[in-house]
């Protein structure tokens, strides 16, 4: 905890001159062997992009108040798993979904299911941080605005929500200042702010720190082992140590070649315990991985 | 590392061959084709300046006070002025206004943000604004005439028959210039908002629109200078060439608008009446350029947003 507000006292330009940032210290959580109670589950979830295959038979399980990393090389169909888990896939026409995606047992493509509803549940921050062009009180207010969220006093859910992205003190004094003004990693804290604003079930994140420095990734980590206690948070990662880090669990994705047509499509090779993962993987493929010997 | 026989020598013959990298004499064909170009800068430049220079000399003695506070007389070119058709063009103007935007603007949202490029009529639908664009005016006039001032709408000779003729002159203008802008709004601020759970409609009026809004303005206005500067298509529907008075309204009553009052003085054989006729131009010309300098410094008051 010490460690962290000073950090929040120096400037981005000032730690990054301060030489090899320590990884976060966390208490080693009891992960049981399967998800006491799975908030997402899919069963042979495949999903296409008019001819091209991008995932092929995916069935796991994501625990309630875990944090689930999606790891693997580029083109493994990690991020557009995790956009089919918010109905994100919808918003481009040729996207198909087939198979089962369970969101507390309620099949999440149930010719029934609102995406918008499903979206108000499933929040979702962004590889590079989006904030909107207006004003940091209103990019927290924006949610629960167009949600139509009974507030008594948004200024307190604005501070409450801030608090809880710790990121108050740094922008307590400049609420109705542009978002653009904040640094790379204040924005994308922000947007978690953003999407925790509405008091959702899930936070999905698809590579929140890949455009942030050390120090800025070390304060979002901070952040979502806290935002574990009331949120389930999927995130998809091309940093193998950060899901070390941060995550409970660790799903390792890679590109399969069909040998026979030369087609190449995403598949799930390992799910597990990320501490099972990082140690002792069964499959070939995830150690080779793992050690960095491809992806 | 160590080089090979072969490779000194390739080395030492690039590095002999340097003493000719000096100039050989003048690139006649690269200048010739710079003379060109510049000429044809030129020709485009000197007929503008001899011509606002030409009307801005020709009009002088024309621009007093009775220009704008005068009706139009034919027989005392010193006391005639064109003020019903500065409040004729200012009447039409507004009706162009108030149709075009609202309906340019929803044409483009629906192109943008929820057409879907797949389906034939869509295409079809963008390939015919293209299109729309490079009819004549005079087209317009006569399908104005046609259907607006006569026929179904029987709006009879009125403002706001020109109001709507022009209206679809400049239409395609504003929807392709809305459609630029509203294209121009980065994708990750739409999946942001839908993200948090907001409907398309709730993303479009309270993200795309204000971010696009700059681009739509720039993109009405320029359109609105078109549609001042127009003629051919108001001789048709109704704006006579000579009134003494006001327009009574949108809906009634004669009207006539500040080109078709130039182009009625200057038919005149009178010299009084050609100066007449170049100093409303000069009026015409001033209030275009207005309106473009007014465009250009919203895109550059705007444009660094994103």
């Amino acid at each position: 905890m010490n460690a962290r507000k000073k950090d929040s006292e120096m400037t981005d330009q000032a730690t990054r001159a301060a030489g090899p940032v320590p990884s976060p210290q966390r208490a080693v959580r009891d992960v049981p062997d399967v998800p006491k109670e799975p908030v997402f589950t899919t069963q042979d979830l495949n999903i296409h992009y008019g001819d091209f295959h991008a995932v092929t038979d995916v069935s796991m399980e994501f625990g309630k108040n875990e944090i689930t990393a999606l790891i693997g090389p580029s083109g493994c169909g990690k991020s557009t798993v995790l956009r089919c888990l918010n109905r994100m896939n919808d918003l481009i026409p040729t996207a198909r979904v087939s198979g089962e995606v369970r969101y507390h047992g309620i099949e999440l493509y149930g010719p029934k299911i609102d995406p918008i509803e499903v979206r108000r549940r499933i929040g979702m921050v962004f590889q590079k941080a989006n904030p909107f062009p207006k004003s940091i009180y209103d990019n927290i207010a924006y949610g629960p605005r167009v949600t139509g969220m009974k507030v008594d006093s948004m200024d307190d859910l604005v501070e409450q929500t801030l608090r809880r992205a710790a990121l108050w003190d740094e922008v307590k004094d400049k609420l109705k200042q542009n978002a653009y003004g904040l640094s790379g990693g204040q924005q994308q804290r922000l947007c978690i702010a953003r999407a925790i604003a509405t008091n959702p079930d899930v936070v999905l994140m698809d590579e929140p720190c890949s455009a942030l420095d050390p120090i800025a990734t070390l304060r979002i980590e901070e952040l979502m082992a806290e935002l574990r206690e009331s949120y389930t948070i999927i995130i998809v990662t091309h940093n193998m140590q950060q899901a070390a880090r941060v995550s409970d669990r660790t799903a390792f994705f890679t590109v399969k070649v069909n040998e026979t047509t030369g087609d190449r499509t995403g598949g799930l090779v390992e799910f597990d315990r990320t501490t099972t993962i990082f140690e002792n993987p069964s499959d070939q493929r995830t150690e080779g991985y793992i050690s960095g010997r491809f992806g | 590392m160590r080089q090979s026989g072969r490779t000194r020598v390739a080395v030492d013959a690039a590095r002999a061959s340097a003493s000719t990298l000096e100039r050989r004499g003048i690139d006649v064909k690269g200048e010739l084709f710079r003379a060109v170009l510049l000429f044809c800068v030129v020709i485009g430049v000197v007929m503008l300046a001899t011509l606002l220079i030409y009307v801005t000399i020709a009009g002088w003695p024309r621009l007093d006070v009775n220009l704008f506070t005068q009706m139009p007389s034919t027989r005392d070119p010193q006391t005639s002025g064109f003020l019903p058709a500065i409040v004729g063009t200012i009447y039409v103007m507004f009706g162009v206004l108030i149709t075009t935007v609202p309906i340019g603007v929803s044409a483009a949202i629906y192109l943008e943000e929820y057409a879907d490029a797949s389906k034939w009529y869509n295409r079809f639908i963008e390939t015919n604004i293209q299109n729309l664009a490079a009819v004549p005016s005079i087209v317009f006039g006569i399908l104005g005439l046609a259907f607006i001032v006569r026929g179904p709408w029987g709006l009879g000779f009125v403002a706001f028959a020109g109001s709507l003729t022009l209206m679809m002159m400049v239409l395609p203008t504003v929807i392709i210039a809305s459609r630029e802008a509203i294209r121009g709004v980065p994708s990750t601020l739409r999946q942001a908002s839908l993200g948090l759970g907001a409907t398309r409609w709730q993303t479009v009026s309270r993200q795309v629109l204000p971010v696009a809004f700059p681009g739509v303005l720039t993109g009405t206005i320029l359109a609105m200078s078109r549609a001042i500067g127009e003629t051919a298509p108001l001789l048709l529907v109704g704006a006579t060439t000579f009134v003494r008075f006001l327009p009574e309204g949108l809906f009634e009553g004669a009207y006539s608008v500040m080109t078709v009052q130039i182009f009625q003085w200057a038919m005149r054989p009178q010299e009084e009446f050609r100066t007449l006729a170049a100093a409303g131009s000069i009026v015409l010309v001033a209030l275009l350029l207005l309106m473009n300098s007014v465009a250009i410094w919203l895109r550059n008051k705007y444009s660094r947003e994103y």
